[in-house]
């Protein structure tokens, strides 16, 4: 047994504080026994949100330390003796009591994903699909929906502007899932993707792969590849000399429609964080400066 | 926002101030986990405004937990199977006390239901000819859980919470309003059902986000809210599993039967504490771990019943080599049915050779080498590193028995899952009949698909049937309210948390695996003291998202349910399935045909014995004489000799 300072963020959505509270420590238990001590013993109405206390659910989601985690899956074994262990709700959505967050935003955008649609003319018991190939659609479906993928992508963690635009790593999965489906109808998932979800806005800095409790590889498996179909016409040859006739931000297809007016090319005037570049990603630098395609941004 | 949502000062109000948010729907869905959800479905398919009560955020039930699979009798593997092998098997399971009807609708339409979350975009593991793949489980005859590896509840409700989705989605393109016609109530929690002249009219909760009060009317109610595992102190069952539906259906005057048995699984981990309960799966015997008591014995050598002696090994020797010559050595005893083993690990305890924490050891680091273990079990390896910094190659596991499930529920109709309150039904781990005395694996997830679509059809069917909807009567709402708000009011109180651990505590060691005539009498009389405890417990803080105030009011069914549990397993003096009575060790086949039915008169749980519909004779058939000779009576059986009468079975089997 041993004594830990838990210090547990309190408060609700006009404020708070880290309130400190001495707690003892069983051997073998987890961050959220203790929070359930502090229930039982100090504070029953300290809110924190669980249900299977087995990392299949994704409910205790909050952050220890600064990191994004599972409660339940955290040991206490894991700190060093008379640590003081932080605990604090998940920064990207909006707190409503201790350690309780709104994640209201999650579910939002994926009632906008639209659902998987049924291959016509196949009726019940009549889906054959083999192995393989459900398998790579499987990964995605393990996601527990804890949104700590969510919670740690800086496009919309301290980025509540980009919030309408972007749906964020669990879609981006769920959108390469019924892409991926050996039989889904719909055959727009990548363009949705693009357009609907702003999944150009990812910068593929794989902080969402890193905190995921079910370890999908979130980028590499998803993400990258949902954006290179995305990039795929590039290589078609029209759009290649499309390319070389018009300038990009006239070209179809090209990141941001053709109906834009002008490209942004800085950070500061794009509608997204860490927009393209104005260049294309198949160019290498550095280039003759003569043949370079970009508007210059204008005063309007 | 749709029009039927507004807010009203309910008066006359004891508190003034108190405002109440009123919706008005046609059918009620209490749950969302896999029954709940699809009953929801199906009330929406019929065209139904339906609302979804979630007590956890949607898509978080308990039934993610499920591992093994959804059992149907689809013949992908093995093509012998076949409704009727997997209707014998329930019945067997359950020691032929099911509702023999809801197993038959269940044998019969489980793979239509299975097929259908195909067409929601459910992913199965396949087979070589690309359909859903089956695996065998206990008490199966054939291979037949539909399964997606060990996730199988995850994928279950999370294509449900996707197709729900997907049915907002068309009610948004058609109506301008995803909720126009199915609304999720993401933690909210219902108290009470609101009953006006004998039928359902409503009911009421409170939002777990801000603690304020919701009404809900509604001519229709489908119960879907699981178990009530946190009656106990090892359990297997989350936060959410504490009774509610079946203590709102008792509240509202419905009947509750088979309270008696609960599933024990023998093997949940006990240490650490953290993960209490959690399941070790059955394989890890099966490969080879042994159970040793704190004396270092293998001690299942010592709980061999006579019944099965000469099917199993006497010696460790024998044991031994059976794993690499089954044919010319008998089993080790570590491999006995579920219940045997729960009774020996528990006996091994209770005599003092258990661990500090109340277990016994499962052993697998001294019987393979390590590249096996990570190959065979490699789950398992992951759950006890990741969970428990154990690791299963070089240390034992400590483990012991887990509360489960409960066999016991809501008393329904088979084909309409209707209760015997008008307007509310039940469908699920909450509603009783289907699984008998004991549940098989696999069956709960297609149980709940079967009959919560059953549920859903026949509580829309209801709702067409009505020439007008019984109104909510103010008193009911006010008195509600009152209870609601009750714990947070009180000057002086205990702690609710307190008073939850000892129901517990009476619960684990007085009503646990094994029962005994005078512990359950000694358990009924502390849970009769425990009840004036539990109704005057007080919740400090506000109403914000306040978990102590919220386990106050889930105390109060928690109590009404392990009473029923402790009463009808004193009154059955017989050990069947889920049920064993050390003093009436064996099954007793005039306790066969009785069904204990639950109620509650004023605040007092009655028990009225009731027959258990009886099986009609075509389905009879579909046994070995020899074998219902273990089951039925010699009358029953005699007059399985008489000549074939008129069927009629099926009517009068119904259980309302």
């Amino acid at each position: 047994m041993a004594r830990h300072t838990f210090r547990v963020w309190r408060g609700d959505a006009n404020g708070g504080q880290l309130s400190d509270y001495e707690v003892e420590v069983n051997e073998g238990e987890v961050v959220l026994d203790v929070l359930h001590r502090l229930q039982a013993t100090q504070t029953p109405d300290l809110a924190v949100r669980w249900n299977c206390k087995a990392g299949k659910c994704g409910s205790c989601s909050m952050e220890i330390n600064g990191k994004p985690k599972l409660a339940c899956m955290t040991r206490m074994s894991t700190f060093a003796d008379g640590e003081t262990v932080t605990v604090t709700p998940l920064r990207t959505f909006p707190v409503i009591r201790d350690l309780v967050t709104d994640v209201s935003f999650n579910f939002q955008k994926l009632r906008e994903m639209p659902a998987f649609a049924p291959p016509p003319g196949l009726k019940p018991g009549e889906y054959r699909m083999q192995q393989v190939d459900v398998e790579r659609s499987q990964e995605f479906r393990k996601c527990i929906e804890c949104f700590l993928c969510q919670n740690v992508c800086h496009v919309i963690r301290d980025h509540e502007e980009n919030k309408p635009a972007f749906s964020g790593p669990r879609l981006f999965i769920r959108a390469a899932e019924l892409d991926m489906h050996p039989l889904d109808a719909r055959t727009d998932r990548k363009e949705f993707a693009k357009e609907e979800q702003g999944l150009g806005y990812c910068n593929i800095t794989k902080c969402c792969t890193e905190v995921c409790p079910e370890h999908i590889k979130i980028t590499d498996n998803a993400i990258i590849p949902m954006k290179e179909r995305v990039v795929d016409n590039r290589y078609d040859p029209l759009v290649w000399l499309g390319r070389k006739i018009f300038r990009r931000d006239q070209m179809p297809g090209y990141l941001g429609g053709p109906t834009q007016e002008r490209l942004p090319v800085s950070e500061i005037v794009a509608d997204r964080a860490g927009a393209n570049s104005p260049y294309g990603d198949d160019i290498t630098f550095p280039l003759p400066t003569e043949s370079l395609t970009y508007e210059h941004t204008k005063e309007d | 926002m749709t029009d039927n949502t507004q807010t009203s000062a309910a008066s006359p109000a004891p508190r003034a101030q108190e405002t109440v948010e009123r919706h008005r729907y046609d059918v009620l869905v209490i749950g969302a986990g896999g029954a709940g959800l699809r009953a929801a479905i199906e009330a929406r398919l019929a065209g139904k405004r339906t609302a979804i009560i979630s007590k956890s955020l949607f898509g978080k039930a308990h039934t993610v937990m499920a591992e093994g699979g959804a059992a149907a009798a689809m013949g992908n593997v093995n093509p012998n199977d076949n409704w009727m092998v997997h209707f014998r098997d329930t019945m067997r399971g359950g020691k032929f006390l099911n509702n023999y009807r809801m197993a038959e609708l269940h044998a019969k339409e489980a793979p239509e239901r299975v097929w259908e979350l195909e067409t929601y975009g459910a992913l199965f593991d396949r087979t070589k000819d690309g359909k859903i793949s089956q695996r065998n489980f206990g008490g199966h005859e054939y291979p037949r859980l539909a399964h997606v590896g060990d996730r199988t509840g995850l994928e279950l409700i999370r294509t449900l919470q996707q197709k729900i989705v997907s049915l907002q989605q068309e009610d948004k393109a058609e109506l301008g309003d995803y909720e126009a016609r199915v609304r999720v109530f993401a933690e909210c929690t219902i108290t009470d059902l609101l009953v006006t002249d004998g039928r359902i009219a409503g009911a009421i909760g409170y939002y777990r986000e801000s603690g304020k009060i919701v009404l809900f009317e509604a001519p229709a109610i489908v119960l879907a809210t699981g178990g009530v595992g946190k009656a106990y102190k090892v359990t297997s069952n989350s936060w959410e599993y504490t009774g509610d539906g079946h203590a709102l259906a008792l509240r509202a005057g419905a009947t509750l039967i088979n309270m008696e048995f609960l599933q024990f699984h023998p093997t949940g981990m006990v240490w650490p504490p953290s993960v209490r309960g959690i399941l070790v799966t059955e394989s890890v015997r099966g490969d080879g771990g042994v159970l040793r008591n704190t004396e270092g014995k293998r001690f299942m050598f010592d709980y061999v019943p006579d019944v099965f002696r000469s099917q199993y090994a006497e010696t460790e020797e024998e044991a031994d080599r059976w794993y690499t010559d089954p044919d010319n050595n008998r089993r080790p005893p570590e491999l006995l049915p579920r219940d045997e083993v729960a009774r020996a690990i528990n006996a091994e305890v209770k005599a003092g050779r258990g661990t500090p924490a109340g277990g016994v050891y499962l052993d697998v680091s001294s019987r393979l080498p390590a590249e096996v273990i990570l190959k065979k079990l490699p789950s398992m390896y992951h759950q006890f590193k990741e969970l428990a910094d154990v690791d299963i190659t070089k240390q034992p596991m400590e483990v012991g028995p887990t509360c489960h499930y409960i066999m016991g529920g809501v008393e329904v109709d088979a084909d309409t899952a209707a209760t015997m309150v008008p307007g509310l039904f039940a469908a699920g781990e909450v509603s009783g009949g289907m699984h008998g005395s004991n549940r098989l694996g696999g069956n709960s997830l297609s149980d709940l698909l079967v009959f919560g679509k059953r549920a859903g059809e026949h509580a829309a069917k209801y709702v067409d049937s009505l020439s007008e909807r019984p109104a909510v009567r103010p008193t009911d709402v006010q008195a509600a309210i009152g209870t609601i708000l009750a714990p947070l009011t009180r000057a002086e109180g205990e702690n609710p948390y307190a008073v939850w651990h000892e129901l517990q505590d009476v619960m684990q060691s007085l009503v646990g695996i094994i029962r005994r005539k005078h512990e359950l009498e000694e358990a009924i009389k502390r849970l009769e003291e425990l009840r004036p405890r539990v109704a005057s417990v007080k919740a400090t803080g506000g109403r914000r998202f306040n978990p102590g105030w919220h386990l106050a009011l889930d105390l109060r069914n928690m109590i009404v349910v392990s009473e029923c549990v402790a009463r009808a397993a004193l009154e059955r003096e017989e050990s069947r399935g889920g049920h064993t009575r050390e003093d009436f060790p064996t099954m007793d086949p005039k306790w066969r045909r009785l069904n204990l039915v639950c109620s509650l008169v004023g605040d007092q749980v009655t028990l009225t014995p009731k027959p258990v519909p009886k099986m009609p004779r075509e389905l009879l058939a579909l046994f070995d004489k020899a074998e219902l000779k273990k089951y039925l009576t010699p009358e029953e059986l005699a007059e399985l000799d008489e000549p074939s009468e008129s069927t009629g079975g099926a009517e009068a089997g119904r259980s309302n």
